[in-house]
């Protein structure tokens, strides 16, 4: 008896430590979804006071926060429509052809990934004002493409170095010219992790704080907006805002899930 | 097949010349910021005197905050390593047919601003919040301490905040494991302990080794759980950097910590590399 | 579009094109995959490239279909220089290992995938004819990851067949397939091919495969033809020692011509004399080996039981191998040799035991002479063959 509750232990503590983990990556989450419905007694607290669905029913009370998403989403996709084709150009010049260089240019691609933001935000600042160029919206578009391009080249060149190539020989045997082979097959097949990519770049660029700190001039994005409120007090419409966007994330990825056929996942070694 | 030579580096060129541009060529101003002559200001501009001098000033007067920023980061990188193996282990090995929706919960919450859910570790910590109450009656807490504006909310929010990046790439090289080798170890009369030991982690070393730097690199550079969760007595080198560029607006000693920040890091991240071998960032 | 086809693939009763390899090399750096190679496909056969891997059979197919650029030579299809035209304009179709199926596309997309690249006519009623050749009728709307290896075997077929090729490629077709669904598939193979009727050139490391399916077989090592004949010819009367061994077993044994007897050459090998006849020897002087194939070998006990004419080694059983079909003997010859020895299995003789004296025994006209290369010259019995060849050994058209 006492044994097998000891068995039992071994084989199930690291589901319950696991379990509690994913509670700690959750509770944040959750505390935001329930403050979104908040009521604050004060606009310093940051305790949950009275139920309400206010917050919901009017999101742009808060003065200015509305136009700070607006500026975030419209910075999220020119840095994600950007960054997206850059990087996938460049993944498919990695994988895909022997050239010289090669080790620098990935050296130079996975630079941006280990250096912290703060240095980026500050180097690019010094770049700036040494040159003279004011900060604002397109200097945060040219901050969040640099970095997003990183993690862009290493999302597609991940999903394209497992296409099999023989399926472009196929297609080239069955009378499709180089052109209509990369079109008919291997877009197709590669498109998963563009828009994958696509989708981690526009979350980037749209939840950066850092960086946008240094290079926005008085251009506010929502972590700007948040930021500057944080110092004042909060207005319980940031949380609808974190709130929709966790929704929305999770529409995201089902539905990418769900797009995926159901072949394409073994890029093709049909076995 | 036949291919224009030309081709791989015309696809390279825009990407390459973006990170040039705006990665390389800012990199290279930071450091010629950081030896402008200091009395310099941003309204009468700067001279460039090889002031080498900026370094020891900046440690001598924000060498604590800089050596926060690796203990706090050294801390939030062990839990994370703590507190994410099991979960990606869990992910990896254990899920079955759960594993997809365990991963889209421990992506799904970097897509919620990162801002505001480390606000909301201020509702969890809070004073009158139920984690501060449960352990003041567990006598773990003073009846008049707090968690809020300590060191342990600095960390457990940076923890917190890097954590996905730990327990993807553990899960990633814990995935490939070959259960099979588990199978064989046990029938070689290992003991589960000793299976872990002797197979499991030595084969997820390449995702050990990314998730650490994943998590540690960006945490040394985080000022943002410094500045909400904590006081001017928690603050890091980026809180500092901070206000150095966009308050006290000293260009030369922010660039000189911002380089000091990035050296260290350097060496850190080269000396780690070499001690544990290969990575799973390839 | 139409001007940019310089070709119109055979139909139904038209002739299938002939293939004509010239010189054709390739070479990777250092490595020369495929040596100056001259072969010609004759149109309307069905022709068989045979080699251990690594041979440059693979090379040779990727070059034809265009997949793989030639380092020198020519590739002549009916007379027409096709060395550098682009893949998608040569009237050639590979059906790939592995099948290179369109992971994205249903059977019906894949299957009419080359058929729209070209605007054909009909596109839904060509697939379709095809699909129910292949029978896979009904199959048209599944995805390649939803049918079995066979299916997805057929898939690749119809895809390459539906465009009509005047030349179709099989690169090991049936490689991933297992024993008994490969057997099954050598037979529809034969009748689609007996239907659609073209030139079939197919590469293969299965020697039991290309001789069941090929009307001529090439037998490819190191870059370079070895031999080409119909499957018969290969194995009666092989043209290296390579051949010997890789298609079936053969015992080789090292030794000199000596002489002429009439219509019979003299050799002498681990001091013993032999004849064989001048029409079944490569060589007519020095260092030969002489072959004979296992199955061919007769085991006695004494001397005297030996038939007239037939000669004879003496020597002693070591292993026997339990085939089923027939027994292998292994047996020690006292002239220092190793003989392999295939008995049937037909009920009359018992098993022989290890350690049992015996006599081994052929006749002339079943030994063949072959120049003695160094690598076989201390090879008393076939040389391991890089594949390791089926266990019964081929019975291969009438003695």
């Amino acid at each position: 008896m006492g044994s097998r509750f000891g068995r039992f232990v071994a084989d199930h503590w690291v589901l319950a430590v696991a379990a509690l983990v994913l509670g700690y990556l959750l509770l944040p989450v959750a505390v935001v979804a329930g403050l979104s419905f908040n009521q604050p007694s004060s606009r310093l607290s940051y305790d949950f006071a009275e139920f309400t669905l206010d917050n919901w029913r009017d999101p742009c009370a808060g003065p200015g926060m509305c136009a700070a998403v607006l500026r975030s989403v419209q910075i999220g996709f020119v840095a994600t429509a950007v960054s997206t084709v850059l990087g996938t150009l460049m993944a498919f010049a990695l994988v895909r052809h022997r050239f010289r260089g090669r080790a620098v240019v990935d050296l130079l691609v996975l630079a941006p990934v280990a250096t912290p933001e703060v240095v980026l935000g500050t180097s690019l600042l010094a770049l700036l004002v040494a040159a003279g160029i004011p900060q604002g919206f397109w200097t945060v578009v040219i901050a969040h493409v640099m970095f997003c391009v990183s993690f862009v080249v290493v999302t597609v060149r991940a999903r394209l170095s497992g296409m099999d190539t023989r399926l472009e020989e196929a297609a080239v045997d069955l009378y499709a010219s180089e052109w209509q082979a990369f079109r008919r097959i291997t877009l197709p097949l590669v498109l998963p992790g563009i828009v994958a990519a696509a989708l981690l770049a526009f979350s980037l660029s749209f939840d950066d704080f850092v960086v946008t700190n240094f290079n926005s001039g008085t251009t506010v994005t929502f972590p700007m907006y948040v930021w500057g409120a944080s110092q004042r007090g909060i207005p319980p419409q940031v949380n609808v805002v974190g709130t929709a966007m966790f929704a929305v994330a999770l529409l995201m990825l089902a539905a990418t899930r769900r797009a995926r056929p159901a072949g394409a996942r073994r890029g093709g070694k049909a076995r | 097949m036949r291919r224009g030579r030309a081709l791989p580096y015309l696809l390279l060129l825009p990407g390459l010349l973006w990170l040039v541009l705006f990665f390389l060529a800012p990199a290279v101003q930071l450091a010629a910021t950081s030896l402008y002559d200091p009395a310099g200001s941003l309204t009468t501009g700067y001279a460039m005197t090889w002031s080498f001098g900026n370094y020891p000033d900046a440690v001598a007067a924000y060498g604590a905050q800089l050596g926060r920023s690796f203990g706090y980061a050294g801390l939030a990188t062990l839990a994370a390593l703590l507190l994410g193996y099991p979960l990606a282990y869990v992910i990896a090995l254990r899920a079955g047919r759960w594993q997809n929706l365990l991963l889209v919960c421990v992506v799904a919450p970097m897509f919620t601003s990162f801002l505001v859910r480390t606000l909301a570790w201020k509702t969890v910590l809070s004073d009158s919040g139920a984690v501060v109450g449960l352990l003041r009656d567990l006598h773990l807490l003073a009846p008049d301490g707090r968690l809020l504006a300590t060191p342990v909310a600095v960390v457990t929010s940076l923890t917190y905040c890097y954590l996905p990046f730990m327990v993807l790439p553990l899960y990633a090289s814990l995935q490939r494991l070959d259960p099979r080798l588990l199978d064989a170890a046990g029938d070689l009369f290992a003991r589960p302990g000793q299976v872990f030991r002797r197979v499991t982690l030595p084969l997820s070393m390449p995702g050990v080794v990314a998730g650490t730097l994943l998590t540690f690199i960006p945490a040394t550079g985080d000022y943002v759980s410094a500045e909400l969760l904590g006081t001017p007595n928690e603050y890091m080198v980026g809180n500092v950097i901070d206000a150095a560029f966009l308050v006290r607006l000293d260009y030369p000693q922010g660039a000189a910590l911002s380089v000091l920040l990035m050296a260290a890091i350097l060496v850190l991240v080269v000396g780690w590399l070499r001690r544990s071998g290969p990575t799973e960032l390839g | 579009m139409a001007t940019e086809e310089p070709f119109h693939g055979p139909g139904p009763g038209e002739p299938a094109g002939a293939l004509r390899l010239v010189d054709l090399t390739m070479r990777y750096g250092d490595v020369t995959a495929v040596d100056r190679l001259d072969l010609t496909v004759p149109a309307g056969s069905f022709f068989a490239l045979l080699g251990p891997s690594g041979c440059g059979k693979t090379s040779t197919l990727r070059m034809v279909a265009g997949l793989a650029e030639p380092t020198g030579g020519r590739i002549l299809l009916d007379d027409e220089d096709i060395t550098r035209l682009r893949p998608y304009r040569r009237p050639v179709n590979t059906v790939f290992q592995n099948y290179a199926l369109f992971p994205h596309l249903d059977v019906f997309e894949n299957v009419a995938f080359g058929l729209r690249r070209r605007r054909q006519p009909d596109v839904a009623g060509q697939v379709r004819r095809m699909l129910s050749l292949v029978a896979l009728d009904g199959y048209e709307r599944q995805r390649p990851s939803q049918l079995s290896g066979g299916q997805q075997q057929r898939v690749a077929l119809a895809r390459a067949l539906v465009n009509r090729p005047r030349v179709l490629l099989l690169d090991e077709p049936l490689g991933a397939l297992d024993l008994a669904l490969r057997r099954r598939m050598q037979l529809e193979l034969k009748r689609l091919r007996a239907e659609v009727g073209g030139t079939f050139v197919h590469v293969t490391h299965d020697q039991e495969e290309a001789m069941t399916l090929a009307d001529t077989v090439a037998v490819m090592n190191a870059g370079r033809i070895e031999q080409l004949g119909t499957p018969a010819e290969l194995y009666e009367f092989p043209a290296t020692a390579f051949v010997a061994t890789f298609l079936g077993r053969s015992n080789l044994l090292a030794g000199r011509v000596y002489g002429r007897d009439g219509d019979d050459l003299l050799v002498q090998a681990y001091g013993r004399r032999f004849s064989v006849p001048s029409a079944r020897a490569r060589a007519d002087s020095g260092e030969v080996l002489l072959g004979v194939r296992p199955e061919k070998v007769r085991l006695v006990d004494t001397p005297e039981q030996v038939p007239a004419g037939h000669q004879w080694l003496d020597g002693t059983v070591g292993e026997v191998g339990y085939l089923g079909v027939s027994t292998e003997y292994s047996v020690r010859t006292g002239a220092g040799v190793e003989l392999s020895v295939f008995a049937a299995a037909d009920g009359e003789a018992p098993r022989i035991p290890p350690g049992t004296p015996v006599v081994a025994h052929w006749h002339p006209r079943h030994a063949f002479l072959l120049h003695g290369g160094s690598t076989f010259r201390d090879a008393g019995t076939a040389a391991p063959p890089p594949v390791p060849p089926p266990p019964v050994p081929l019975s291969a058209g009438p003695e």
